[in-house]
């Protein structure tokens, strides 16, 4: 018997150890050259593209900032005219947070979330493989746009009457309304599965209770995706329609609302801030037990927070609206459910300080980008209790005030932590560690350059200087304090420069990471760095929410899988008892096929509403091709 | 490190079946955003009608083409309940019948459909709640649509040789789930386009 040619009924457990895993590879690997890698359902190589896909967006997100920052370094700046630099701020913002920000968290629970609990790969592997093609479709559009000088230019909420027909000229709006269907149908696509995979593909022994915070946070932010995103899916049709084949949703002449769309819009806006948000809680919370080496503190307080806050995400959205001039009663409802998301979030923050409290703190640099996050966090808070009041958010509304807010909640919230979980993770997805000289360069220049840049935002939103203007006169006296922003936003970016120098020379030339460098308890620390196609040669079995620190000595594992078919083990929703031995799609070119119909459908109905129609025969003729059985010993029972 | 075999999975099944299967969850988690994205057009409705001064703002919609969408899309529901009890005891000449017979069902609500939105007696570019009428329907149908491709597809499946398979009876149930909430789905929508006015 030779690898790749094991008959169905012979079992892992009657084969010699080393043959198991050249078998487990011969099926589950991707095959080198380029039609393996375009057609590899493989989660990890997946949710590396998307990371680093996600991360140049960053980068180029973070450039737009900077020619910001040039702009308005000082009064009466002639460098970037008006409509530039309208098409710029759109970019940064609509770049980042759906180009950058809600795939990046959802990429690090691609490739993490099934080694977390367990498995081989993530459910509906291919629809994870469309779902990044259709992510990087919708990137190239917005950004062609961009270099073709008609990006969009209305904001990242795109508000009616500015975006719709009588005002956005052009297709720059629609160019907008297309990228959000590309970047949310990815999205779904990436909630569905995480939820799946968490919900019946959990290492047998690991209950609900025994969960890893992070597959938690990841849980409950692929429902709040799954309940938020399709209002903004809705919103961005009904204005594509109001634009492209004359419905009147958003006209008030003909019995539409333009606040109409400022529901809809925050109505997703809003859980969008925890979409992001709630991934980080999750790295904060491994990153805080696995470096105060001990168990955390107040387990079920913290899952309890993550689902309040899921919830309450929902009660938010006409804070943002507090200018609008809605009805009184109502305002006083939504300060009421604005301030309440302080109490989740200061029970997780007690939780971790708790943890660090009674552990013995390891101060490596996933850590000081906790610690970060821990004091640029609660500022951002802090100015979000204010902001949540009616007389002090219409007195700020559209100033740098709320600028400096959610930068402070967005990267203070999310980025840090996130850089301390590449740093915390990169061994694992690279096999090398980073430099953890250069990491602590990172964490200080980004911590002092951020609170630089931004603090003094406050400032100037109460001077009165409103957002999104292109510049201002001399007698303003913004001057000076603009211009210590811009110098500021140097040593931030210069932080991030040193951050992408550290990922890409580790890559080569970092020290070889052992299996768990950290001493970590979950179980992605179980498999070699970087893990095998497979995973794991035998899936584990665990007794406790901190395997790896409980049986140090004899991990525990299940066998008796098959070895001619990829297969992986469906246990119950709650106990996670093993229900059946499930096989997993093998490697499939439809998903690159049908992305690319779906982009073709999608771009051209930009031009024309019939392209919906005869786009949508493509699309049918690549999921038949996606669905049809290949006589795969994955496709038979 | 040496690994403790603590256990033996081989008497598990090979796949799947019914709740305990993946398929079915996914199935659920796409009937639930789907489900929200209905919510929500019918939650435009109800604003835009709450705004407005005169509701609806055209004659009430004809009752007699979506009432027989309903009646067809209502008794579906009987074959399309035996055919997942079919599938679910593997029993390939009855549900190979029932496939058919659903594919059939779901071409003739589409029929009908062609004379639902006549029937509304507003097009959607002449006001608001033309709008949001046509594209609830145009939602709905939508998911007609794609669920008679779904179907079709799956009753030429179930008469070549990949039909004999667990697998292929797992895709049959998880279709008749779906088709079920497309049904359900459109109660609502039904009683917000036809009745509402009449209130």
């Amino acid at each position: 018997m030779k690898p790749g040619e094991v008959p169905p009924d012979i079992r892992d457990t009657e084969v010699p150890p080393g043959f198991l895993q050249a078998q487990l590879e011969t099926i589950w690997r991707t095959p080198r050259g380029l039609l393996g890698a375009l057609a590899t359902v493989d989660h990890k190589i997946i949710g590396r593209r998307y990371i680093v896909t996600a991360f140049v967006f960053l980068a180029l997100g973070g450039v737009l900032a900077l020619l910001m920052r040039l702009q308005l370094s000082r009064p009466e700046n002639r460098l970037i005219g008006p409509d530039l630099y309208n098409q710029i701020f759109t970019m940064h913002g609509a770049n980042m947070m759906f180009l950058f920000a809600v795939p990046v968290m959802e990429a690090v629970a691609v490739y993490l979330v099934p080694l977390i609990i367990g498995t081989r790969n993530i459910a509906f592997p291919r629809l994870n493989a469309f779902s990044y093609w259709i992510y990087l479709a919708g990137g190239i559009l917005l950004w062609t746009s961009f270099a073709l000088d008609m990006a969009p230019d209305v904001g990242w909420f795109a508000y009616v009457p500015l975006s719709g027909p009588q005002y956005g000229s052009g297709k720059r709006a629609d160019i907008w309304a297309q990228m959000i269907t590309f970047t949310e149908v990815s999205a779904l696509a990436v909630a569905v599965e995480i939820v799946v995979t968490v919900l019946k593909q959990r290492a047998p022994g690991m209950s609900l209770d025994r969960i890893p915070l992070f597959v938690w946070s990841m849980l409950v932010t692929a429902f709040l995706i799954i309940l938020a995103m399709p209002a903004i899916m809705v919103a961005s049709t009904a204005l594509i329609l109001d634009r492209l084949v004359g419905t009147h949703f958003f006209n008030p002449a003909e019995g539409g609302d333009v606040l109409l769309w400022q529901h809809l819009f925050w109505f997703f806006g809003h859980p969008e801030v925890y979409i992001i948000f709630l991934p980080a809680v999750g790295m904060v919370s491994t990153i805080v037990i696995s470096f105060s080496r001990q168990p955390v503190f107040g387990y079920l307080a913290l899952v309890l927070a993550l689902i309040t806050t899921g919830v309450l995400a929902f009660g938010l959205w006409v804070h943002h609206m507090f200018a609008t001039g809605l009805p009184r009663l109502g305002e006083s409802f939504f300060t009421a459910s604005s301030m309440s998301i302080a109490i989740p979030a200061g029970i997780q923050i007690f939780c971790w300080l708790a943890t660090l409290w009674l552990g013995r703190p390891v101060y490596r640099t996933p850590l000081l980008f906790v610690l970060a996050f821990f004091f640029t966090f609660i500022i951002g808070g802090l100015s979000g209790v204010m902001v949540a009041s009616v007389p002090l958010d219409t007195q700020v509304h559209d100033t740098y005030f709320v600028v400096a807010h959610f930068h402070y909640v967005l990267i203070g919230g999310a980025v840090f932590p996130l850089l301390g979980a590449i740093y915390y993770w990169y061994p694992k997805i690279v096999g090398r560690m980073m430099s953890e000289r250069l990491g602590r360069w990172v964490a200080f220049l980004v911590f002092v350059g951020f609170n630089l840049t931004f603090f003094p935002m406050h400032i100037l939103g109460l001077q009165g200087m409103t957002r999104r203007i292109f510049t201002y006169q001399v007698e303003m006296g913004w001057g000076g304090l603009n211009l210590f922003v811009s110098l500021s936003a140097l040593i931030l970016a210069s932080g991030f420069a040193l951050f992408f120098f550290d990922a890409i020379r580790s890559a080569r030339h970092g020290p070889v990471a052992a299996e768990n460098p950290w001493g970590a308890p979950t179980l992605e620390w179980a498999t070699t760095s970087p893990p095998p196609s497979y995973n794991f040669a035998c899936i584990p079995v665990v007794a406790s929410g901190y395997p790896l620190w409980d049986q140090p000595e004899a991990p525990m594992v299940a066998t008796g899988l098959r070895l001619d078919r990829r297969e992986l083990v469906i246990t119950s929703v709650a106990d996670a008892r093993p229900e059946a031995r499930e096989s997993s799609p093998a490697n499939s070119i439809w998903p690159l096929w049908t992305a690319l119909a779906t982009t073709l459908m999608l771009i051209s109905s930009i031009f024309t509403p019939w392209a919906v129609v005869w786009g949508a025969v493509p699309i049918a003729v690549a999921l038949i091709g996606w669905f049809w059985p290949k006589g795969t010993p994955e496709d038979e029972a | 490190v040496t690994e403790k075999r603590v256990l033996d999975l081989s008497g598990l099944p090979l796949h799947a079946m019914g709740s305990a299967s993946p398929t079915w969850w996914g199935t659920l988690g796409f009937m639930l955003l789907e489900g929200s994205g209905f919510a929500l057009v019918i939650a435009i409705y109800l604003y835009l009608g709450s705004l407005a001064r005169e509701w609806p703002p055209a004659p009430p919609p004809d009752l007699l083409p979506g009432t027989l969408v309903t009646l067809v899309l209502l008794a579906s529901l009987v074959p399309n309940f035996f055919i997942a009890r079919w599938a679910e005891r593997l029993d390939l000449p009855k549900v190979r019948v029932a496939i058919v017979a659903m594919s059939i069902l779901g071409i003739i609500p589409l029929v009908i459909r062609v004379f639902e939105f006549p029937a509304m007696h507003v097009s959607w570019d002449s006001n608001a709640y033309g709008s949001v009428v046509w594209t609830l329907l145009g939602l709905h149908t939508t998911h007609l649509i794609t669920d008679l491709g779904d179907t079709a597809v799956l009753a030429v499946l179930m008469f070549t040789r990949h039909g004999q398979n667990k697998r292929r009876f797992g895709d049959v149930q998880d279709n008749a789930l779906y088709w079920n909430f497309v049904v359900l789905t459109w109660l609502p929508i039904y009683f917000c386009i036809y009745f509402l006015p009449r209130l």
